[in-house]
């Protein structure tokens, strides 16, 4: 392990915990959040750092999830640095809010717990939740673990909070995968951390000293520029991630990267996906590179802005790319493929890999390592066969 | 030697002039008055709705003073977060005010964005018991997309989802009393004011401004574009409103109810008056002018009864 001044100690974490000491070291200004499972032991530990003295924060116990999301979007155009956590129906009843900070470019960070959606009610994991809103303009990143989750929390308050960026960030951990396992979490020094996230500097705030009006409204006549903006920041803001991620390593020394590969190298078949299942498709590449299997992984850690570039470099050349994930946009298919094959669409025939997609995991069904096997052995039968349209479920009993 | 008078009012704008607003609308007038008596140092959260659509169409704005609009039912959360952040940055030393120096946070809202669609993000606001200000401006319907009845809207008033036709007479229901909503959170100040009464309406701002805690002002703001009048009867139509007693002017102060402009039961003037100059009452018969007048009485001896009564306790 390098050494760096980042790393002091190892402690056992819940993934929710573990979110909730990043944001007590970033020092974070305004809290608001309702509580929803599998989100709650977030805030709860929030509440009881605010009341302990241990973090200096408002800690706003609002109505519902939209005046969450509605509170923080106030408090950050003031300059102050926010947080906002929530799952599943939470998410869905902020969505309007989302569009919000994106479009004003306030640099709101929120955690998610990934949750199924209602209808039936399901509390359990999957990123039903998070498809649901990629089209809102914020920065997304998956953690596959608590460590990641910490790691990422200072990652999305650095990179949003950049005057070049000024961007909402989401950190998406896996309900119940993630937000509810204890795992072994290195915690950096407090000071090396204030030094990562210095105290923010939102350049235009609202002051009585200084007036400014945000949110006026944008008439046909300029509303098409408004967006364009908006799109020129989240693309720029692709090489500033990469710097943050560069940035991040260079202090606490782990290395995240957009698109990050597990034995990629020389596999005929890459498995892709996001989220904590990563690290149960690894035990499964493991077992079957033993059985001389030439299968490797592909972890999408940036979901939003999408790594077009880095997703290509990937997976060029490849044979065979077999899709996983736990959402499914009714009538198309899996929304995380149907990305990646737009992604692939421009390679050269003879670089272009086949496209294989499943569907598995939701409302937190669990899919072992055994069953990425089976899901490794339907995709060779659907490519010998020719079945590449549609999408197949995992362990759906029939 | 200057001479100032007692109820003089600021000559400074903070709501510039060059607005969009309708010729004779009662809420840009109550908006600039309400500005004036709050001052330089607020930071104001408006709602969607008319005040924000005349006022900051990009790339211009007519605010003097720091100002954002997000969502039309947020603004409870919005005031929420930004005094939160007032007081966290002020706390930890990132912001700094000189000595006595204090800043306020206000929201503005349509009747539509305070008594339906924003009610919860409201409640929310008062109940947590954050420092701030919230007025109402209620010009009994959505008026921004055309006319629409809300909660806000009179018994009997013709709007464009409330027609009134062979089976309807218009609004089925009666107004929902918003300020005695605000009123039941025990908040510590609650008013209703009128731009036709000037003062009155700075004076209570400026009381609300004082008081430490929620504070929630209702203004009503006649409407010539929705309540069907023409716009010089403007002022005329809050005077009438306020002596037909159809809307009160008082205050709740810590649960003391006081009546601004103290008239017995006798001399109000008949609601007749008020309705027959709005084009969106004109089509009433003569039995539901008599229904609203006999509401219009109950209440007023129902509000006249809490005065006493809280005044006694």
């Amino acid at each position: 392990m390098n050494e760096v001044k980042g790393m002091s100690r190892k402690v056992a974490l819940e993934g929710s915990h573990a979110v909730s000491e990043a944001v007590r070291m970033a020092d974070v200004d305004v809290v608001a959040a309702y509580p929803i499972t599998p989100q709650t032991h977030i805030v709860e530990r929030i509440a009881e750092m605010v009341a302990n003295g241990e973090l200096d924060a408002e800690f706003i116990c609002v109505e519902s999830e939209h005046s969450a999301m509605s509170a923080v979007v106030g408090a950050a155009a003031c300059g102050a640095r926010v947080f906002t956590c929530t799952a599943g129906q939470g998410l869905e009843l902020m969505h309007e809010v989302l569009f919000v900070p994106s479009a004003m470019r306030l640099p709101v960070v929120a955690a998610i717990a990934n949750r199924a959606l209602s209808a039936p009610l399901n509390v359990w994991g999957d990123h039903s939740d998070a498809m649901a809103v990629r089209d809102c303009g914020w920065i997304q990143m998956f953690a596959e673990n608590a460590q990641q989750a910490f790691d990422l929390m200072l990652c999305a308050y650095r990179v949003a909070e950049r005057p070049d960026v000024l961007l909402p960030a989401m950190v998406h951990l896996d309900g119940f995968h993630v937000s509810h396992v204890v795992e072994p979490v290195l915690l950096p020094e407090e000071g090396a951390v204030r030094e990562f996230l210095p105290p923010s500097e939102y350049p235009f705030p609202l002051d009585p000293d200084r007036p400014v009006s945000m949110g006026c409204y944008g008439p046909p006549y300029i509303y098409t520029e408004v967006k364009k903006a908006q799109e020129v920041a989240i693309e720029n803001a692709y090489e500033k991630i990469l710097e943050t991620f560069k940035e991040f390593k260079e202090v606490f020394g782990r290395e995240y990267r957009p698109v990050e590969t597990y034995r990629a190298e020389g596999a005929d078949i890459l498995l892709l996906m996001m989220g904590s299942y990563s690290e149960t498709a690894a035990l499964a590449v493991d077992a079957l590179r033993e059985h001389g299997e030439s299968v490797g992984l592909v972890k999408l850690r940036l979901w939003r802005p999408f790594p077009f570039e880095e997703v290509c470099r990937a997976l060029r050349g490849v044979e065979v790319v077999c899709v996983f994930e736990r959402a499914l946009s009714f009538g198309m298919g899996g929304p995380l493929c149907s990305e990646v094959r737009a992604a692939l669409y421009h390679l050269p025939e003879g670089k272009r890999p086949k496209v294989v997609s499943f569907v598995g995991g939701l409302g937190g069904r669990d899919v072992r390592a055994e069953e990425f096997e089976n899901v490794l052995r339907r995709t060779k039968e659907r490519v010998s066969s020719g079945e590449l349209e549609g999408f197949e479920f995992v362990g759906l009993r029939e | 030697m200057a001479v100032r008078f007692e109820n003089e009012i600021p000559a400074e704008e903070y709501f510039a002039p060059g607005h969009r607003a309708c010729m004779g609308c009662g809420e840009a007038l109550a908006v600039r008055l309400v500005c004036k008596a709050l001052g330089k140092d607020v930071i104001i959260v408006t709602a969607t709705g008319c005040v924000e659509i005349i006022s900051s169409a990009l790339p211009w704005t007519s605010w003097r003073v720091p100002w954002i609009h997000t969502l039309f039912e947020n603004v409870g959360a919005v005031v929420s977060g930004i005094e939160s952040a007032y007081k966290a940055l002020l706390r930890k030393g990132r912001k700094k005010l000189e000595p006595g120096r204090r800043i306020k946070v206000v929201g503005f809202a349509g009747d539509g964005g305070t008594a339906d669609i924003g009610l919860q993000a409201l409640s929310g606001a008062m109940e947590r018991g954050h420092d701030f200000l919230y007025v109402c401006f209620d010009n009994e319907a959505y008026m921004n997309t055309g006319i629409q009845r809300s909660g806000s809207t009179p018994y009997g008033a013709w709007t464009t989802t409330a027609p009134h036709g062979a089976k309807s007479i218009g609004q089925r229901t009666w107004k929902k009393n918003m300020p005695e909503i605000a009123v039941a959170h025990g908040i510590p100040y609650v008013a209703t004011a009128c731009p036709s009464y000037p003062y009155d309406l700075m004076r209570k701002v400026r009381k609300a401004v004082e008081t430490q805690g929620p504070s929630y002002l209702h203004v009503l703001s006649p409407c010539c574009t929705g309540w069907r009048f023409e716009p010089k009867l403007t002022i005329k139509l809050g005077r009438l409103a306020v002596e037909t007693g159809v809307f009160p002017l008082y205050e709740v102060e810590n649960g003391v109810y006081k009546l601004s402009i103290d008239m017995d039961v006798e001399s109000l003037k008949p609601v007749r008056e008020y309705l027959m100059l709005q084009g969106r009452f004109r089509h009433l018969p003569e039995s539901e002018i008599e229904k609203i007048q006999e509401r219009v009485v109950s209440e007023y001896k129902k509000l006249r009864k809490k005065v006493r009564m809280s005044q006694e306790d």
